[in-house]
């Protein structure tokens, strides 16, 4: 809806909550580039700075949750306006949870940064993992774009493009399987990337999840279809 | 107050209290009840000028509706047409067809003051007659001769008040004037005036505009138990109010009704842009 209310001051509350989103949106997105940056560098430092910097995320969430409270009761927000709060609720804790992933991927940094590894192994699994990233960033930036502008079609493309991330970390999988078969000295450090890929993947489900909100809070209702899915790993483990 | 015996205490019990209604049941109450009032395709014209047009919509028994819209958009015009109190006003027609249980309310064979005992009304401000709390009760029942004797009339005003949630707030002063309550307790005397003649439909012209919160809550608990024995058309600018207290809503805008349906659904996902435009404080 794109009319103004008449009493101004409800449109500012609300479009504060939206420029709040958006940037805690752009911390996460940070953390996640930072992150995988700093798993290819292996740089221990970068690592420990993005683990603190989750405590801003955090203190992001509660104050989002804060104003929401406090918009719900001082405007009892109905119809689109009361979709549209309540699902900043929701977006700030998938936001939340995606910054949770980027400071386990900076933990797992740390770790692997101590441990003995064929540069050569990793190489091309951090490959796959930064793919993965950049594709989930750009999720997420189209998806607070799509939330903002409440632009449910942007939201729908969004959630379709999950697939490629999911394709990505089932090939992976693979990958990685095959390495940890192929000597068994390889198998902490895959696993510790097979989880680094996990959590990429994961933050692509979080944002899918965030696409599937706005399409909510344009339409009053959740998308009909089935998301197509591309991760099979979780059946197809006897394939290989 | 006399004591008017068992049998006439434990069958007002029975009317009073909601547990003893068992054949109706609140919680799995749903509503396919009978259709109450019907309006179809119902203009009003003042003066040549119209006010309301078009205007078709049901309202099942037991259920609460409200009727909200920006001012002048009609609402009141067609509640006051649902009881024939137009008729007062001069230059004011009224077009199209509205049925009380099957039967034309404006058929040139029916009484309009039958009309108003059947669907009674309570207005934005209170307005108690000049005359004690006892007499207000009884006026309606009296001109109507639905009581033949005192014990009756006395029995009609301890269950009308206590129906209205007012007996023990004035039991002791039956014989004060009206007016000498506070604010929200003549708005609930009016509405235990409206139901002494033992309407089934009772309408309500923001009943609790004039009211503070407190009141307003009593009012609309008041509403709440009152829909298991009359069919309820409210009012209302509150849309917190409507939210609240209604089953079904319907919105007028510049004379239309625009849309109607669950409460929760006007609320939560209207179909109408205008609907959604109106609830979210973005036209008024």
């Amino acid at each position: 809806m794109d009319t103004k209310h008449i009493v101004k001051s409800y449109d500012d509350d609300l479009s504060r909550l939206g420029n709040m989103i958006a940037e805690m949106g752009g911390l996460v997105e940070m953390q996640l580039a930072r992150a995988v940056e700093a798993l290819a560098n292996f740089d221990a430092d970068a690592a420990r700075d993005i683990v603190a910097k989750d405590k801003s995320i955090d203190a992001f969430e509660m104050e989002i949750d804060d104003f929401i409270i406090k918009v719900m009761a001082l405007r009892q927000p109905v119809a689109r306006d009361l979709r549209s709060v309540i699902i900043g609720l929701k977006i700030s804790s998938n936001l939340e949870r995606i910054g949770d992933y980027a400071k386990n991927i900076a933990k797992r940094t740390t770790t692997l940064s101590h441990s003995s590894m064929t540069p050569l192994l990793v190489e091309g699994p951090i490959n796959t993992i930064s793919r993965m990233a950049q594709i989930v960033q750009q999720m997420i930036k189209n998806v607070l774009d799509a939330y903002i502008a409440g632009d449910a079609d942007k939201a729908d493309d969004v959630r379709a493009k999950d697939e490629n991330v999911d394709q990505l970390y089932s090939g992976l999988f693979r990958e990685l399987l095959t390495y940890m078969m192929e000597d068994p000295r390889n198998i902490t450090p895959c696993t510790h990337l097979l989880f680094v890929a996990k959590n990429v993947e994961r933050m692509g489900d979080h944002v899918t999840g965030i696409a599937e909100q706005i399409h909510f809070m344009v339409h009053g209702a959740m998308p009909d279809e089935e998301r197509i899915k591309g991760d099979d790993t979780s059946i197809n483990i006897s394939n290989i | 107050m006399k004591d008017v015996g068992n049998i006439t205490k434990n069958s007002m019990r029975d009317l009073c209290s909601l547990e003893g209604a068992e054949y109706f049941d609140l919680e799995n109450y749903e509503p396919m009840a009978h259709i109450k009032m019907t309006a179809r395709k119902v203009g009003v014209f003042y003066n040549g000028k119209p006010a309301l047009k078009d205007v078709s919509i049901n309202f099942k028994e037991h259920q609460v509706i409200s009727l909200i819209g920006p001012s002048g958009c009609g609402k009141s015009t067609f509640l006051r047409c649902l009881n024939r109190m137009n008729d007062t006003i001069d230059g004011c027609l009224v077009e199209g067809n509205i049925e009380l249980d099957g039967r034309d309310i404006y058929a040139p064979d029916i009484d309009p003051v039958e009309v108003r005992a059947r669907v009674g009304m309570v207005f934005q401000k209170p307005n108690p007659f000049p005359k004690s709390v006892f007499d207000n009760i009884c006026y309606g029942p009296r001109i109507h001769g639905m009581a033949s004797s005192k014990a009756e009339l006395e029995e009609v005003v301890e269950w009308s008040l206590t129906s209205a949630g007012l007996w023990n707030e004035v039991k002791d002063r039956l014989h004060e004037p009206g007016t000498s309550l506070s604010g929200g307790q003549q708005q609930r005397l009016c509405i235990a005036r409206a139901i002494a003649v033992n309407p089934e439909v009772i309408l309500m012209d923001e009943p609790c505009s004039a009211l503070d919160p407190i009141a307003t809550a009593k009012i609309e608990e008041l509403i709440d138990k009152l829909r298991t024995r009359f069919t309820i058309i409210i009012v209302t600018h509150s849309m917190q109010q409507a939210a609240r207290i209604s089953q079904r809503t319907a919105f007028f805008h510049l004379g239309e009704l625009v849309e109607e349906g669950e409460t929760d659904d006007i609320f939560t996902n209207p179909r109408d842009v205008r609907t959604e435009a109106y609830i979210t404080g973005r036209i008024g």
